[in-house]
């Protein structure tokens, strides 16, 4: 299976990349190599197969819904790139 | 004093032959002096090391402290640790002090061990010989020619070449397993869900598992003791209770009934590898063993199912590193998507776009049942497979890797080659169930490694195995040459 060099361009946006025209290039060859290489399972029958989530089949544990953490602000944003009166700063959004 | 195993210097340390503090500093010249051949650690953190000691000898003086207790180990950086730098191995996270501990090293940390820094490994755990590392490769202490595996290389080589007693690792898909092979150490992977993955950076969450690395089982028990266990900050953390992993070792192998399936004897397997773990079955024939023939007919499925379930798992997981609240981030960005698609452009190395691109595609309108719900179906054909197989045998063994180590640079040029070294560790993975890697033996002067696999929550029965097969041999004994250098 082989994807064209707009397909990476259209993957790449969906997942948030900018890639250049050597990357897209780049990546048009691998992403398709392991698109052949996943091909392989579509000629096994799966009629019936449940499909496995989680190996131990477990099911969502639940707890109570009360408050187990403490407010930890300011540790958070020491990691911030930029912040400014306790909140993270990111470029305009709304104009 | 790099050789000796952690009960003995345990011992050592309660009888006072010798201080936390004065083994620390050993290990941490050990580091100065030969990691710049290999690369193993990302961080050193020698005065926190120097103060977690002091405050062992402190614990053993008032006669406290389990059998960790003083002892120095690594964390592979993949762990949070509160305060030390935690990178993944990659240039988005090249600035993140973790405001939180992970539940691992925490633990290990309660248990009094000292860490003496963080190793190196493939960014964000995705590759299967640390080339991927935005640090640098790392070099196998065997022959610095070739690489340790991935993606927790650098543990694994620097427990090979004595820089830490132990260490953790993490394995999505052999990540401890295949290193533990190629630099001739043993390794754990648990039962998906016996180790928390709080604080673990996610690749694939349905398929990571931390686990101890160490040079013996012995060694790798009592780090398992410390790490596994039920966590509630892990919503896939199992209730199982934990076994006296210690206490097992030494249980006798008369009785045990091993499998070897078929299909990890045939092609693409080096016939001296083969040989090699021949041997070590013969071994545990004499050690009261039986043998028989096992099959796992949908093996070569694991790879296609691995390569969709896994990269669809990371493209969600990878989606939290947007430049906003922690990590890298562009430099003047325009807007919001701009900030957004460089920094990740920026921040993320080659393979893990890649994978990212994999994921994404998989997981997009009109794709989604034809690989990702497909792979997880053959997912479950792979776990029935082994159900069965573990019905008929108490365990399974065969070789971890088809290849020993494999020269840097060799591979890099065609990533399809490098996913295929994965065969024998995946379906693990996809199972979720538990497997050692064991050294048995040398092919051309490198280390090669035998797979014990097991059934869920047989932790104890695998280090008892293991144990017992290296009380009568010495393969996991032996050092290379670079480490006797200082």
């Amino acid at each position: 299976m082989s994807i064209d060099k707009d397909d990476v361009q259209k993957i790449a946006h969906l997942a948030r990349l900018t890639l250049t025209e050597e990357d897209a290039d780049k990546y048009q060859h691998s992403l398709s190599s392991v698109l052949t290489l996943v091909e392989e399972m579509q000629s096994i029958n799966t009629d019936g197969v449940l499909p496995l989530s989680n190996p131990l089949e477990m099911t969502q544990r639940l707890r109570e819904d009360v408050v187990t953490e403490d407010n930890q602000r300011d540790n958070f944003l020491a990691n911030a790139p930029q912040s400014e009166a306790g909140l993270f700063l990111v470029p305009k959004v709304i104009d | 004093m790099f050789e000796q195993n952690i009960s003995s210097l345990a011992k050592q340390l309660r009888d006072k032959d010798i201080s936390s503090v004065e083994l620390t500093q050993y290990f941490l010249k050990r580091i100065a002096d030969l990691d710049p051949q290999l690369n193993s650690y990302i961080t050193v953190s020698e005065q926190q090391a120097l103060q977690q000691a002091a405050a062992a000898d402190a614990l053993i003086q008032s006669g406290q402290g389990s059998s960790l207790a003083g002892i120095p180990i690594a964390h592979k950086d993949l762990f949070c640790t509160q305060g030390t730098l935690t990178t993944c191995g990659s240039k988005m996270l090249n600035n993140f002090i973790p405001p939180y501990e992970s539940t691992v090293t925490s633990r290990i940390q309660q248990a009094g061990a000292v860490m003496l820094g963080k190793t190196n490994m493939d960014e964000f755990a995705m590759g299967s010989s640390n080339e991927n590392s935005f640090y640098g490769a790392v070099k196998n202490p065997w022959n610095t020619d070739t690489v340790p595996g991935g993606s927790s290389g650098g543990s694994a080589a620097a427990i090979a070449a004595g820089l830490a007693i132990a260490a953790t690792g993490t394995d999505t898909g052999g990540s401890i397993r295949q290193p533990a092979s190629f630099c001739g150490i043993t390794g754990l992977k648990p039962t998906y869900g016996r180790v928390s993955r709080f604080g673990m950076i996610a690749y694939a969450s349905s398929l990571d598992q931390g686990g101890p690395m160490a040079k013996s089982a012995e060694d790798c028990a009592h780090l398992l003791q410390a790490m596994a266990g039920f966590d509630e900050k892990d919503s896939t953390s199992s209730e199982t209770a934990t076994e006296d992993y210690i206490g097992n070792l030494n249980a006798p192998l008369t009785g045990l009934k091993i499998g070897l399936p078929k299909e990890y004897f045939g092609d693409g397997l080096d016939p001296k590898i083969a040989d090699t773990i021949m041997a070590a079955v013969k071994e545990f024939e004499a050690l009261g063993a039986t043998v028989k023939e096992v099959s796992l007919p949908n093996l070569k499925l694991s790879i296609p199912s691995y390569y969709v379930i896994a990269p669809s798992e990371a493209s969600s997981n990878l989606s939290r590193f947007d430049g906003v609240r922690f990590g890298h981030r562009c430099d003047d960005p325009k807007d919001l998507l701009d900030m957004y698609m460089r920094t990740r452009a920026e921040g993320f190395g080659e393979e893990v776009q890649k994978r990212i691109m994999v994921g994404t595609y998989a997981l997009s309108e009109g794709y989604y049942d034809a690989y990702y719900l497909k792979a997880q179906k053959i997912r479950r054909l792979i776990k029935d497979d082994f159900t069965s197989a573990l019905s008929e045998v108490d365990v399974i063994m065969g070789p971890v890797a088809p290849t020993t180590a494999f020269n840097i640079g060799s591979k890099t040029n065609d990533p399809v080659a490098m996913y295929l070294e994965d065969i024998y560790t995946l379906s693990v993975n996809l199972a979720g169930i538990p497997a050692m890697s064991v050294p048995a033996g040398f092919v051309d002067g490198m280390p090669v490694g035998l797979q014990i696999m097991g059934n869920y929550f047989a932790e104890a029965k695998l280090l008892n195995i293991a144990h017992q097969y290296q009380q009568n041999t010495d393969w996991h004994l032996q050092s290379p040459s670079m480490a006797e250098g200082v």
